[in-house]
Parts: C-alpha cells; structure tokens; sequence
C-alpha cells in the first residue's frame, strides 16, 4: 500500500471506514512527512498541529458513533494563507498581518469543517496572493518539490508544493489570474479555478475582487472535483455568488466525453511559448483526436491584450481592496508615527512588500483624476471584448485547450528584477479570469530536465463537469497523475 | 448688498432601520462604544457588504415623497479615502447612477409676522443616493478615540441644486425637508443625535448675474442655527473679498460653532482624488416598477398639504394649522379626535394649546418634549371633552381641570365629571338665591349696571361661581341676573 | 497621450495610497512603472467605442438582504484584542486635526 500521505480520497475513505488506520493516523501520517520534508519546501507559513490532530479525533469519535459526515470526514485539506480560519493566523505571507488572527470561518472553511474535512495550517503564497512564483512571501520562498531551485509558482505555490510534496492530501488556492492552475502545472498537481460565482468569496481576502475565485489543488482530478463539491454552494454573505443548482462532479467524470468539440486557439501557439511545452500540448491534442474528439482551430482575437487589462483591472481593484490595512484596527502599526498621516504611510510602507506596493501605486495611479477614463475604463470595455471572445469561441466548441503556463518551472530569482516579464508569466491563464470561465489545469508530460508541463481546459461558465472529465479521460490513460517527486 | 448669495445644500440623514446598511449588525443611538460591530462592520480581511434591501426601499420612499424619479437601475461605487473612522478606508456610496434622480422640496419663507403665512416656493432637488455612514471620531487633548458603532449606517444624502438664495431659505428647506422625512418616518432626524447632518456650498455673484461665483463648501453643520450663523458668515467674508477685487478660493471650510467663525480645510484639499470606480462586491440594484407603483399610492400626505387641507376644510386658522402639521403625530391624533366628535375648531385648539401646553410641562427638564404616545392621552377623551363642554354639561372653566386630570390618568372626561362631581349646577332655586343675595350685598355694581355698564355684572358673578365651586353654567347665571337685576324695584 | 503625461508622478500618488516609500523605492519603482505603462498602450490599438464596460463577471442583480433581521455582533473584546492600541473600549489614533 501506498503512504497514507500520498493516497487519494477514496482510497482514505475505504481505509477510514474499514478502520485500517484512524483520521488521527492519518492526520500523524501527514505531518509526519510535512516535518521530513518541510525544511526543503517551506510550503507553510505556519501550522497548528495540535488543532489537526483534535480535529482528525473528532473525526474518528464521529465515525465510532456511526455519524461519517461524508468523502471529506478526517481528510487534511491544506489552506492559504488567504482563507480565513476562524482562531487561526491570516497573514496573507504579509508582515502588514502579523499577529492577526481571524475571528470567524470563510465560508468554504465552514463547509469544509461541515463535511468533516481537518482543516490543515496555513499555506505559504505571494504576498496578498500578488506573484507568480511564491518569491513574494514575508515568510520565505518556497520550493518546487520537482527541482528545489525552482519556483514553485504563484501566487499559490504553497498549496501546489504541499499537494504535490505529499504535505496534504489536497489544498484550497486562490485563483485571480492563474494563481491555482499555474503553480498546479509547475508542481505536477491539478488546480482548477471554477467559475466566478460558483464558490463564496467570503472570507477570502480580496485581492481583485471581480476576479478572485477559490479552488481546489489536488494529485487527481478525482480529488479536485470531490473537493469542489464540498465547498459550492450559494452563499447569502457574497452577492456575487450565484444560485447554482449543485452538481455531483466526481460522479460525472465517468460519462463519455468522447464525443466533445475541443477548441485549440492559435494565439496561445504563437512566440514566446517554450519548445518542450508546446511539443507536450500537442500530443495531448493528438491524443485526443485519436480517441474521437473533435478539434476545432478557434481564435481569441483579443488575447494580446489581456495582460495589460488584467494590471489594469486587477491594480485598481487591490490599491482599494489593501487600503484597509492601514494600522488602525488590526494591522501593523509603524511606532514612528507622530501623526495620523505617517501613521498611515509609514505602518503600510513598513508593512508591505515590494510587488505589492508596486500594484498599489500602479492601481491607485489608473484611478487617479484624469487616467481614469483611459486605463480603467478602457480596460474595462476591452474586458468585454475577450468575454465577447469566448463566447463566439463557445458556440462552436465544449471546451478550450491551451498550456497553462509558456514556461516551466524557473529558478528561484531569474524574474524578480523584472516585473513585466514576471507578468507575462500569465499570459495563458489570465484571460479567464477576465472572462469569469472555469479553467483547470492538469499534468501532461515532463521536460527533458524533469518539470511538469500543464495543459489548461476552459469550459463554459458552469461547465466544470465537462472539463473534469475531459481531463480525467486524459488522466486515467496516461501515467502522470502517480509521478512522485524525488525530494 | 450688490451681491445675491446661491446656496446649495448636501443633506445625510440616517435611514432608520434595524440593521446597517451592507451587514445585519444592529444600529441604536447612544450603545456602549463598539458594541455595535461585525467582521463587515469593521472591515476585517476577506468580508463582504450585501445590500440591506429595508434601506433601499425607505430611500426610495423617500425618493417619491421628494417628487424624484426612481432610477431604472442604480449602482454602488467606491469613494477612495484614508480616514480613521472609515473602516475599509473606501466608502460604498452611489456616484455615477443614484437611487432617485431630481425631485424638489416645498418651503414656506419666514411671513411678515410670527402669526402670517409667509410665501411658499419649491427648491430644486439633483438627486437622492445611498451610503454609508463612518464611525464616530472623539478627540481628547492628545489623541482621537474611534467607536465603529455608527459605521454602516445607511445614509441618504439629499443633494439640492444651487437654488437657495438667503440663510432663510436655507434655514426654511431644512424645516421643510426634516418635518417631511419625519413624516414619512423614514428618520427621526434629530440633528443633536447626529441623524441629520448639514454641509452647505455658499458662493456670490453680482445681483443679475447667471453665472455662478467661486462656491465655498462648509462642513460640519450640525444644527440649523449653524447652518444659517455660518452661511451668514460667508456671505460676509466673501462679500469683502469680493468688494477688495480678490477671488474667493473654492474649499473646504470647517464652521466652529463656539467661536462663530469658519476656517479652512486644507489638509482636505488633496484628498479630494476620491478614485470613484464600481464596487465589484455589489451588484446593480433595478427597483422593480410594480413596487414603485404601489410605493407611490401608499404616500403619505405631504405636511404642507395637510395644512393646506386644514384650512379649507376646517377653515382652522394658520396659527393652528402651523402647528398642528409641524407634528405629524399632533395632526394625526387631531384627525383621530374628529372621527369621534365633529368640532374641528374646538378640538384643534385643545391639541395647539391644552394638550401643548401638558407635554411640556410634564417633559424633565433637558429631554425633548413628551410626545403624545409617552401619555394615556386618548384622542376619544378630547373629541368627549368637547362634546361635553358644547352640551352645557361642563363650563369651560371645568374642562380645563378635566382636562388636566384626563392626561394624568388616562380616564375619559365623564368618569372624571362623575368621579369628582363637576357637572354644571343648573338647579335654579339654589342659584336664584345666591343671585339675590350678590344683588343684595353689591348695590354699587347694580347701580353702574343700571347706568349701563355692561361689565359690572361681572362683580356679582364672581361670589356665585365661588360658591357653586364653578359649576354653575355661566350662560344661565348671565340670564338669571339680568332678569332679577331688572326686576328688582 | 504624450511621452511626459505617461510619467507617473510618484509622489502624488504614494501619497494618495498613503504609503511611504524610500527615495530608492520611489525611483527604482518610476522606471518599472513607466515601463507597463508604455506596455499598456497595447489597450489603444482596439476601438471600444459603443462597448460596455464590464464591471462584474455575471450580470446579475438586486442581490440583497429582506427583513431587515438583526445578527449577531461581536463582543467589545474581539476589536480591542486585535487593535493596535485602545482606551475605554476604544481605538486610539494620533489625534485628528480636522
């Protein structure tokens, strides 16, 4: 039998309920390799162990009693350091939250704790989930379990790194514009962010609020579909969440989806796309032309501009959404304040780092009289010209493939002088979350110097159930989902 | 002067509901500091607003009240500033497209005398929005304390066009505008607590001018006597500017009450990049056009329509119709006292002077007066009080004792009479012969009465309605003198 | 817009977000800066004349709360705890000079 740390959600619930080990074995399991590997990786900002493990007996005292909650009863699920957990620490990887801790339960968190899942520390991440490589962290870089000198991606490298590193079962990211399934791609795991709406943002700290979406991270897509399950669900404390009718995704994954139209757009082929990368998505199309699929060329034509309207949108967004930590109430307060103006300026130059403060210049700066019209607005009708993009797309194909990401895993460093080349680090993944689509991503091959290579399948708003099992069809016939890395 | 001052007036007033604006924590004046908070109350990492729908529908009650137009859709922008009262250091608020659009707010300027309707004009209104409302700042002498009970209010701001032209008319808006909302009982508007707060834009122009001058905007008013002192004060300090061929800057001024005097708020000047964009947390808000039908015919009645009903239904004068519709609570239990007893004169006149006239004597000494449901003041007992007194059964002397004991214990006029045997002594034997006896003992006032002097029947009456404790009926007592006067030698 | 209106006049601005930066900061942050903003013309190579601006990935509306219910609240205790410093149930700030 495989590790208790490295199993999938079925196999634990068979052996929870045919009681070969207890949650508490395999909460312990799971820590235990978080302590072996944990020096090498630094997926954590910080973990209460103490809290798991009475969790996971609650667990078992509930299985003994005959009152299983479900898939998730005893399950570590690994949470950002974005999620708020009630009594737990929330930093968002910032020196601006130290000490804070949150006095109430995210809503995904209060779902998750409703199907029994343990809830399991607090995953390392970009600063206020603002990165691609998990560089921008208060609280140390992390590694990519793959190859420790690389990035593990961003903003949440924490949660990929844990999930692939065997440190959870699986994990909650934050997607805002590539977040989960960039890291997902440069980790060997799948990470989807589902559709805006779908899941409460309640309790996830905003970074750009019309974008932001919670998902999962996880070895299979099985998981991932399992866990986002357990955390939809309309939620009458975020106006933008929709009423959606639930939806069995892990049961769905099995229909045929032989018979799907995938769309492959020749913009995400063009310059700038690594050899290797483009080679894997290839096959993979291949492949699935092999097994019936049909495979349509479709054009975005609005791609080139989705990173300048993400900056654009996404900046603006944050410069107000982190105006708010401000050393008032709860955040850092800088002891060098002699007025309310420095104490202000100086708790949040003291509490910030650096990217975020470039996104907060930058975002207050295309709001700021006289730009308004011509960054913000602006970028905000071009934003209805890329949804307008998929839409047509939409009514020819069931799904989109493209890479994740134009680049594996980088090294540690190579980008953090250049912000605009970090940027287009997203250039893949950005344009749904302008769209409000589900995408995810999932492995499908390595390099020649042994990184995983993502492939991401956008679906229709709501169409989580068809990418799930397009994805899994690619999974269950090919190897990639048992890869291990050698840490 | 050879300037005519234009004022324009920006108008908060706290909606009175149970809950705040974008969470469900509950607001009252007065609780214990920051007892009064959520996670969304004081802005904590990842809480969201959701709309408080009794907020938006009071609004746009209000709204219709006002004449506005209800917008078709309405949304909810954020205005950028970092103050310590601001709890995300944005404040949710309508910018671009407001709740209600237009509308106007009839006045009635000062009359020629207390006693004199003055005239009557309607003040152009630009719009109505929703907002929230900042916690409350207390500055000692070395630092500033912050209770976040009051933040997330929801505020209506009431915004006029420059279509004011004296500190009066200023002064007569606010009047009209509160005695309105109060009406409506959408806010109790009670300035001291804050429910109602006042920012006034003040500029001057040569008398015959269109073009309007450099405007000042003056803060903190937070009563209408500071509203009209502070206004009176810039037109004085811009008037002299003017009259030395200088320009009046446009800013920001802060009126200090204590030292009846403005200054300037420059350290404001530059926060005024408020970086408005669309709240992405809050969706678009489009009142649906059946519940704006059916909000529209449940209105209630405009107070100056009430007066104006009053006088000519009831032909009530204006000294009673001025008060008795600045109350809408008076006015109503007038209109109650009438489905009882139809004597609008009498009645109206118990409401303006007795009833009146017991609130405030029974109000402690520094609360705001009593009001009529504070009482087991009965709108049937005044209309029976009435009754009783038309009827002859009690003089009008005794009805202002009923009275009295009518609004401490709550009992209807004929269980008081009854109780205290007041009814009207008409036993004629028994008052004859205190008549000749008055006749008997005042020979001298008999004489003038003779000769002509009408009141000297007065001297006589006095003994009698001291002996009968009051009760005898005066009309009758009139007559029966006259007659034994006349008869006598 | 010309070359000279692009230039972002940092200290305006990081005085509008209220966030202090060191001289090195500000100019390292300049150069990145004008850097994406020359970047963001890409966005003038598109007419959006006649596009409505999309503010929210749905369109949906009147979400909102009825009834007017009260909930919950929270104890003094959860502000003061969290807060920085405080005096009489309070938050204290250097005082405000309005």
């Amino acid at each position: 039998m495989t590790d208790l740390f490295y199993s999938d959600i079925s196999t634990l619930n068979k052996g929870l309920d045919s009681k070969s080990f207890s949650a508490v074995e395999l909460m312990q399991s799971v820590i235990d390799r978080t302590d072996a590997v944990e020096a090498k990786i630094n997926a954590f900002v910080d973990r209460d162990i103490e809290d798991a493990l009475k969790q996971a007996r609650a667990s078992d005292e509930r299985r003994a009693r005959g009152e299983n909650l479900g898939a998730f009863d005893g399950i570590p699920v690994g949470i950002k350091d974005i999620l708020a957990v009630k009594d737990q620490s929330l930093r968002c990887a910032s020196k601006v939250l130290e000490g804070y801790r949150s006095p109430y339960d995210a809503t995904c968190i209060t779902k998750l704790r409703n199907a029994g899942a343990v809830i399991w520390g607090r995953l390392n991440m970009d600063e206020f989930a603002m990165g691609s490589s998990t560089e921008n962290s208060a609280y140390g870089v992390t590694a990519n379990p793959w190859n420790l000198e690389c990035i593990p991606g961003g903003s949440s490298g924490g949660s990929a790194a844990a999930v692939s590193a065997g440190e959870a079962i699986v994990s909650l990211g934050t997607d805002t514009g590539g977040s989960i399934r960039q890291p997902a791609a440069l980790c060997g795991v799948v990470g989807m962010k589902p559709t805006y709406g779908l899941i409460s943002r309640y309790g996830l700290v905003a970074f750009a609020s019309s974008l932001d979406q919670v998902g999962p991270l996880s070895r299979s897509v099985k998981d991932s579909a399992l866990l986002l399950e357990a955390i939809t669900g309309h939620d009458p404390l975020d106006s933008t969440s929709l009423n959606q009718a639930k939806v069995d995704y892990s049961s769905a994954l099995d229909a045929t989806a032989k018979k799907k139209t995938l769309g492959v757009p020749k913009e995400f082929f063009q310059e700038g796309i690594d050899p290797e990368i483009k080679e894997a998505i290839e096959k993979a199309i291949d492949w699935y032309r092999s097994e019936g699929y049909a495979i349509e060329e479709i054009s975005l034509p609005h791609s080139e501009l989705c990173v300048p309207v993400y900056y654009i949108i996404a900046t603006a967004e944050a410069s107000s959404n982190l105006a708010r930590f401000d050393g008032v109430r709860y955040s850092h307060r800088s002891k060098d304040a002699e007025n309310i103006l420095e104490l202000f300026s100086k708790s949040r130059g003291e509490g910030f780092g650096e990217e975020v403060k470039r996104r907060i210049i930058l975002g207050t700066y295309v709001l700021s009289s006289g730009y308004y019209d011509a960054y913000y607005l602006r970028a905000q009708k071009v934003r209805s010209l890329i949804r307008q993009d998929f839409e047509q797309a939409f009514t020819k194909v069931d799904a989109i493939i493209t890479p994740t990401t134009p680049t594996p895993a980088f090294k540690r460093g190579e980008k953090s002088d250049d912000p605009l080349a970090m940027y287009l680090n997203d250039i893949y993944t950005i344009s749904v979350n302008l769209a409000g689509l589900p995408a995810l991503s999932l492995p499908v091959g390595m390099t020649q110097n042994n990184l995983p290579i993502g492939m991401q399948v956008i679906g229709k708003a709501f169409g989580e159930a068809d990418i799930l099992s397009i994805a899994h069809d690619f999974e269950i016939n090919h190897g990639y989902k048992d890869m291990r890395p050698q840490i | 002067m050879k300037y005519e001052v234009v004022i324009g007036l920006e108008i908060h007033v706290q909606i009175k509901t149970k809950t705040k604006m974008f969470t469900a924590a509950p607001y009252h004046y007065g609780a214990e500091p920051n007892t009064l908070t959520d996670a969304v109350v004081l802005g904590l990492p990842g809480t969201l607003p959701v709309l408080n729908y009794e907020a938006i529908e009071r609004c746009a009650k209000l709204g219709l009240m006002l004449g506005c137009e209800i917008a078709e859709v309405c949304k909810w922008d954020r205005k950028n500033y970092f103050y310590p009262d601001s709890p995300k250091n944005y404040q949710l608020t309508q910018n671009e497209q407001p709740l209600c659009i237009g509308g106007s707010v009839e006045i009635e300027l000062p009359g020629a005398a207390r006693n004199i309707q003055g005239e009557h004009r309607w003040v152009q209104l630009n719009r109505i929005h929703l907002e929230e409302d900042p916690g409350k700042l207390s500055h000692t002498a070395f630092d500033t304390l912050v209770d976040f009970n009051r933040a997330g209010v929801p505020l209506a701001e009431i915004v006029t066009e420059p279509d004011l032209y004296s500190s009066e008319e200023a002064v007569a808006f606010l009047n009209a505008l509160r005695n309105l909302i109060v009406y409506t009982g959408i806010s109790d508007c009670d300035m001291e607590k804050g429910q109602m707060r006042c920012d006034a834009n003040v500029s001057l122009r040569l008398k015959g001018s269109e073009v309007l001058g450099t405007r000042t905007e003056m803060k903190n008013l937070n009563s209408i006597s500071n509203v009209k002192a502070s206004i009176e004060y810039e037109i004085k300090r811009q008037a002299k500017i003017l009259d030395a061929n200088e320009s009046v800057i446009q800013e920001t001024r802060r009126w200090d009450a204590s030292k009846n005097t403005s200054f300037s708020l420059r350290s404001k000047e530059e926060a005024h990049d408020y970086r408005y964009f669309p709240d992405p947390d809050l969706m678009p808000v489009s009142m649906d056009r059946n519940r704006v039908d059916t909000m529209k015919k449940a209105l209630s009645e405009r107070p100056f329509d009430r007066q104006r009903r009053y006088q000519e239904k009831y032909s009530l004068p204006y000294t009673i119709t001025s008060v008795l519709c600045a109350d809408r609570e008076l006015s109503d239990f007038f209109e109650l006292a009438l489905n009882y007893y139809d004597a609008p004169k009498a009645i109206a006149n118990y409401i303006v002077n007795d009833l009146l006239r017991e609130l405030s004597a029974h109000s402690e000494v520094g609360d705001s007066a009593l009001s009529i449901s504070d009482t087991k003041m009965k709108a049937e007992s005044i209309a029976e009080l009435v009754e009783v007194v038309e009827s002859g059964l009690i003089s009008k002397q005794i009805a202002k004792e009923v009275f009295t004991e009518m609004f401490v214990s709550g009992e209807s006029p004929k269980v008081i009479i009854e109780k205290k045997d007041l009814s009207q002594n008409n036993d004629d034997s028994a008052i004859e012969a205190l008549c000749l006896d008055a006749i008997a003992n005042n020979p001298k006032a008999v004489a003038q009465y003779k000769e002509g002097n009408a009141k000297a029947i007065n001297a006589l009456k006095g003994p009698i309605m001291k002996a009968t404790k009051g009760k005898a009926n005066p009309a009758t007592l009139d007559a029966l003198l006259q007659k034994l006067i006349q008869a006598s030698e | 817009m010309s070359e000279s209106d692009k230039k972002i006049d940092i200290d305006y601005v990081a005085q509008l977000a209220r966030l202090e930066l060191s001289d090195n900061d500000k100019e390292k942050l300049s150069g990145q800066l004008n850097d994406i903003l020359v970047y963001f013309e890409k966005l003038n190579s598109v007419d959006v004349d006649g596009i409505e601006p999309m503010a929210h990935a749905h369109k949906v509306d009147n979400v909102w709360r009825e009834g007017d219910e009260l909930g919950p609240v929270f104890p003094k205790e959860v502000l003061k705890a969290m807060a920085p410093e405080s005096r009489d149930d309070q938050v204290v700030v250097p005082k405000v000079v309005e």
